[in-house]
């Protein structure tokens, strides 16, 4: 007998770790009083420090490293009772000093890690979370100074100062991240959680979060890690996804033609969707770290007790207490929860009280207001229907004075001209008849011209009895009160 | 002759230094004088002192996160050997 025997393609294992950069949002840079501002002309935010002068001396800001703090408390971080400043040394034109100052043996922060919120994974990902739950752990936290920002011509580059020497923070991942997906959520619960504690604007597509990835691809059943390789120029949520997943495919398609791959950097090509090769290990920067002798170290007790009473409530708590304390489903406080501002909103919204539930108020935040705000590209923060309105609007469509499509009317009126939900409300003549006098006058009306009909009801028909009320609907211009029509009709019909 | 090999060429090339052939052999020397003398120190047991990143026993020096104003655009491109689009204008560099 003879047994036709197929190769079996081993299958690939895929590491990742992540290299985020986060500019904080300080006044002033890290090592001079020069504003740490986005936008300004060119070259008008340098001084002798950041510009590299001879003899200029840094000085350290305090209000980054009490945020660099901040954020290994919000991880999970331990802060090493001494910190010190290291000279990063390599030589490009962005950094005149011809070394940046950085933190190498002893950064603020050591350990920790970044939960992966469910609601972080792409949309399409979330129905299929590999390791729900799952927290990635990090190397460390360090704090060290940005560098200028180069413009490439022609013939020349040119380069402006002002982001030279303005603080950046650098989160190390752990090869602790399984995919493409993990990496995305990784990037956005970090994201989250550093709006939350204020301490980056971390606007991926401004610059203001940078991130570095490190994969490795290995057959299943080796121990040890395949060739690091490093991808850069990565500048979007969705572009980490997409070289990821890129990338990935290029190493296993190396490995099974037999390939071997080498520790290497290689830039991201979102236009093109293929990495290049940049430089390979045998030119890897040799920086020559040593401590910088211009800096003295900090003593961190003091500043982790000071910065420890301003911890603020994590993304998770807040979807946590949204749940317990305002009856909201699990995944609308993940909505709520996964924007810092939107959270604010919505509980000013409830804080409003304006006696609807707040289970309610989340359903209209979520349904109504996200989605226009999504339509029409408007953070929440610049939303035309404040919290308040929005809620006393909810209070009168749920006691039942407008109807709920003359609410969603309402609501795009508020969204379009700011006016408040009862102005609105008034000029649409939208207000409920709620005068019985008025609405018994009609009732009669419509009894005096049906007698059949009321035979009808009168002989056990109870259905019968809506078309009077359809009829009361219809001469009030729909704006009777239902509820007190349909009593009046009954009590006049067969009373 | 040094107990310590030194790659001065990489370490001039890291440096960007071009060095001839007698200054490599100096500088060579010299370097290597600088490496035995950690070999003094590390006859001694230092196990119980704490490391220090400075020889000044001062630490946590800091200023207030208040930004205070900068140098004009002229001002800040006045040593510039060339300057366009306001900027510091430099041979085209792309990693």
């Amino acid at each position: 007998m003879e047994f036709k025997v197929t190769p079996v393609m081993p299958q690939y294992i895929v590491t990742i770790g992540l290299e985020v950069h986060a500019q904080l949002n300080t006044r002033s840079k890290m090592f001079c009083g020069c504003a740490a501002e986005y936008g300004a002309d060119p070259n008008t935010l340098t001084c002798p420090t950041c510009l590299g002068l001879p003899g200029a001396l840094p000085v350290l800001n305090e209000a980054a490293i009490e945020r660099t703090v901040l954020t290994g408390i919000m991880l999970g971080c331990t802060t090493p009772p001494v910190v010190k400043w290291d000279r990063k040394n390599y030589f490009y034109p962005d950094m005149p000093k011809n070394y940046q100052i950085s933190q190498y043996d002893l950064p603020l922060c050591l350990g920790g890690g970044v939960p992966l919120y469910d609601l972080a994974y792409p949309k399409d990902a979330q129905r299929s979370i590999a390791n729900p739950g799952k927290v990635v752990k990090l190397t460390r936290i360090h704090l060290e100074e940005d560098v200028a920002k180069s413009t490439h011509h022609d013939r020349f580059t040119t380069i402006d100062f002002n982001r030279a020497g303005t603080p950046l923070m650098e989160i190390v991942s752990e090869p602790d991240i399984d995919s493409a997906e993990e990496a995305f959520a990784y990037l956005n619960s970090l994201r989250q959680i550093l709006i939350y504690g204020g301490v980056s604007d971390a606007d991926m597509e401004k610059g203001q979060l940078r991130c570095d990835v490190n994969i490795s691809v290995r057959p299943e059943g080796q121990k040890e890690l395949g060739a690091k390789i490093e991808l850069k120029n990565i500048n979007s949520m969705s572009a980490v996804r997409r070289a990821i997943k890129a990338e990935t495919s290029r190493q296993i398609d190396c490995l099974q033609r037999g390939e071997k791959l080498i520790q290497s950097t290689r830039r991201w090509d979102d236009d093109h969707g293929e990495t290049t090769l940049m430089r390979t290990k045998e030119d890897a920067h040799d920086y020559r770290y040593f401590p910088d002798p211009d800096l003295l170290p900090v003593h961190t007790a003091d500043i982790l007790a000071r910065v420890r009473a301003h911890v603020p409530e994590l993304p998770h708590e807040k979807r946590a207490r949204f749940e317990r304390d305002y009856g909201c489903s699990t995944y609308d406080a993940g909505v709520l929860a996964s924007d810092k501002a939107l959270a604010s909103y919505y509980e000013d919204a409830v804080a409003a009280d304006a006696g609807v539930s707040a289970k309610k108020l989340a359903n209209w935040v979520i349904n109504d207001l996200l989605g226009v705000m999504n339509d029409n590209a408007i953070a929440i923060t610049g939303c035309p229907v404040k919290p308040e309105q929005l809620s006393a609007l909810v209070s009168t469509v749920e006691s039942g004075k407008i109807s709920g499509s003359q609410a969603k009317e309402v609501f795009n009126e508020m969204f379009q001209t700011r006016r408040s939900p009862e102005d609105i409300i008034k000029a649409k003549g939208f207000e409920q008849m709620n005068d019985a006098g008025a609405l018994e006058t009609m009732v009669d009306q419509i009894i005096a011209g049906a007698p059949d009909k009321v035979a009808e009801v009168r002989g056990g028909n109870e259905k019968a009895m809506n078309w009077f009320t359809g009829q009361v609907m219809k001469l009030s211009q729909g704006k009777a009160n239902p509820k007190m029509v349909s009593e009046l009709v009954r009590k006049r019909v067969l009373g | 002759m040094s107990a310590h090999a030194i790659d001065i060429q990489k370490a001039a090339s890291l440096a960007r230094l071009k060095l001839t052939p007698d200054e490599a052999a100096l500088y060579e020397s010299q370097l290597g004088k600088i490496l035995d003398y950690m070999d003094v120190l590390a006859r001694y047991d230092l196990g119980s002192v704490e490391p220090t990143a400075h020889a000044m026993p001062v630490h946590n020096v800091m200023r207030r996160d208040e930004s205070r104003p900068s140098f004009t655009q002229d001002q800040a491109l006045a040593n510039a050997p060339k300057s366009s689009h306001h900027q510091f204008q430099i041979p085209k560099v792309v990693e």
